[in-house]
């Protein structure tokens, strides 16, 4: 599944530091503060080079704006565009946020560790998401899409805080249907209109039954989120080695340099975002 | 490793040969402080006369020679139609002269993040290469505590290293630049007496340090006293300034920021120095700050430093030159501090 690393040290020097040109070819409104970004690298050959695996981020940059970190929440194998999520929360987030198709802006990357997919082969997987959180799981869900006979049951179970809130919602129903993945969504308030369960997405727990020695985990949201579900999914018989979670830091350069995502020998952006939970439990100040 | 000696007038034609053709960088007294003592720093030399080669400490270390305050990593032209990056990272070659060993060893410690990393760093990699660094003894101050460090000798990094042995510099030849640079001008072949004289000056040097701090247990200390109301103590007096880290030799947190023209056809992508121990250091999106307090983010100062690196690299990042504790405002000292930690401060 994973390419050897490149050895050229002269390519890392010049592909690190150079962006790919990109165009913006849809910005699609998900709900009040999120958009859905469908970008493509300009020249064909980078494009076609360009591969990632489910959990990576890239740097996106708009030049004289700044340039953030963002995952990945297209499957792996779209050569056409890469799809970010991205809220409307700063500067460069809320410029973006401006922008229409046809903008050009540079991405670099995909930096960091990914979801390790092949070794989840043979088991269920449980992908829980809070919020924004299901951005990164896009990838790793496309992935279990397209190899649906690898894995056994795949259960999705989502909490947001309002029905208007929830992300790729329309995409729910495909999923359920097509690829048969089992998807359970809470929100913690709604109006009488919600037909769905309030809560906080701990709560669902009860509506699924979880096999520990047969299962891995997925885990992305709010930090207070992480420590709670785990924690939970620990006290099942989970073992911890097979719960991943997805941090996030504010990386500036993405290459383990300028130690914003540092907490000992760690590197968020080297070592992460990907990691799991043993190693989030030795790891100060992680969640 | 050759070694060769050079009287102390031939060093000066030397240096004074270099100078015509080459930007040559050396420690300068700049100003005096209230107690009237000099107060160094690396810059650049306009003639031998201004070269102070029995400097203290300069005020800042000479890594900004190599990571700059401030750098520009690409320039972007804005046309309507879209942008042109242009990334730009060829120096001139230059000479850095009189940098003591725990800077070479603080060189040599940048040199494991920023060149033999997953992600070489080109900017580093280019000032790093096209500088020449000739290295000079000193005798230990008060507070250095570089020994416990291991970095009080350099033993590579360097081009050329000198010890003042009275009359003449014995010299250790580190590369062929240094050995070409030596060659043009006199130098001779080192004799029994000078070795048995750098032997001595070597020995002086060894028994001169008066501070001490013991490491060895402090990676493990730094996660059995992590909850340690040590932190809280010191944390409490730190005024998030960041001045350690701007001179410090070896921290090299960044940031970038990125600039447009007024014009609107133009743009620039800067990197400037950061400090760990800013308010903003771990703020994500949304607002969410990971170390909201400054006792947290000294915590993880110290924690990158002597239990991070050593856990990579297999040495802690300080190199013992105590400049953060002379230029910390509220007198935080990295002795102190570990110190306190491990229990031998005296309270």
């Amino acid at each position: 599944m994973s390419k050897p690393p490149d050895f050229n040290r002269q390519t890392i020097l010049m592909q690190s530091e150079r962006g790919f040109k990109s165009e913006i070819i849809a910005a699609i409104p998900l709900t009040a503060k999120e958009k859905l970004f469908h970008i493509r690298i300009c020249d064909p050959c980078e494009r076609e080079n360009f591969t990632f695996l489910p959990g990576q981020f890239i740097m996106i940059e708009l030049p004289g704006c700044g340039e953030i970190p963002i995952s990945i929440s297209s499957s792996t194998s779209n050569k056409e565009f890469l799809a970010l999520c991205i809220r409307n929360v700063g500067k460069v987030t809320g410029m973006l946020h401006r922008l229409k198709a046809g903008a050009i802006v540079g991405i670099r990357g995909p930096f960091g560790t990914h979801f390790p997919m092949e070794k989840m082969t043979g088991y269920n997987v449980l992908l829980m998401a809070g919020g924004l959180g299901i951005a990164p799981l896009r990838a790793p869900i496309y992935w279990a899409n397209n190899h649906r006979s690898d894995y056994k049951d795949i259960i999705i179970l989502y909490g947001a805080k309002e029905p208007e809130q929830i992300l790729f919602g329309y995409q729910f129903e495909e999923w359920r249907t097509i690829y048969n993945l089992n998807i359970l969504t809470i929100v913690q308030k709604a109006d009488k209109r919600w037909p769905g369960r309030k809560g906080i997405i701990t709560d669902l727990f009860g509506d699924i039954h979880i096999e520990p020695d047969n299962t891995f985990a997925i885990v992305c949201g709010p930090p207070v989120m992480f420590k709670f579900v785990c924690a939970h999914l620990s006290t099942l018989g989970l073992p911890r080695q097979r719960m991943f979670v997805s941090l996030e830091r504010r990386m500036h350069c993405g290459m383990g340099k300028c130690c914003r995502c540092n907490v000992g020998s760690t590197f968020t952006c080297l070592d992460g975002p990907v990691f799991d939970y043993w190693t989030v439990m030795n790891l100060k100040e992680a969640i | 490793m050759l070694f060769k000696t050079i009287t102390k007038e031939n060093f000066r034609n030397m240096i004074e040969g270099i100078m015509e053709n080459n930007e040559v960088i050396g420690p300068k007294s700049r100003d005096r402080d209230t107690k009237g003592a000099k107060i160094y720093r690396f810059l650049k030399l306009n003639s031998f006369d201004e070269l102070e080669m029995d400097y203290t400490r300069s005020y800042s270390s000479p890594k900004n020679y190599f990571l700059p305050f401030k750098e520009d990593l690409a320039t972007y032209d804005l046309r309507d139609t879209g942008w042109e990056q242009e990334i730009r990272y060829t120096i001139h070659p230059r000479i850095i002269v009189g940098m003591r060993a725990c800077d070479i060893n603080a060189l040599l410690k940048l040199d494991q993040v920023m060149l033999k990393s997953q992600y070489p760093n080109p900017y580093y990699s280019a000032r790093r290469r096209n500088t020449v660094i000739i290295g000079l003894d000193h005798e230990p101050l008060e507070d250095c505590f570089c020994r416990s460090m291991n970095t009080d000798t350099a033993f590579h990094g360097f081009d050329l290293f000198m010890t003042d042995i009275g009359e003449k510099y014995f010299v250790a030849i580190n590369s062929d630049t240094g050995y070409m640079i030596l060659n043009r001008f006199d130098s001779c072949e080192v004799g029994e007496e000078d070795q048995l004289l750098y032997k001595e000056v070597r020995g002086r040097i060894e028994s001169k340090f008066k501070t001490q701090v013991d490491i060895t247990i402090v990676p493990e200390l730094m996660d059995l006293e992590f909850e340690s109301d040590v932190w809280k103590r010191w944390g409490d007096k730190c005024l998030s300034c960041g001045s350690c880290a701007m001179v410090c030799p070896t921290c090299y947190c960044y940031g970038i920021e990125e600039d447009i023209d007024l014009n609107f056809d133009k743009a620039t992508k800067r990197r400037f120095l950061y400090s760990c121990n800013l308010l903003d250091f771990a703020t994500v999106a949304g607002g969410h700050n990971f170390r909201p307090e400054a006792h947290i983010r000294l915590k993880y100062r110290y924690y990158h430093q002597f239990r991070g690196f050593v856990e990579a690299f297999n040495q802690s990042l300080c190199v013992g030159c105590n400049r953060c504790g002379k230029a910390c405002l509220a007198g935080i000292s990295p002795k102190a501090v570990i110190d306190d930690l491990i229990g031998t401060e005296k309270r």
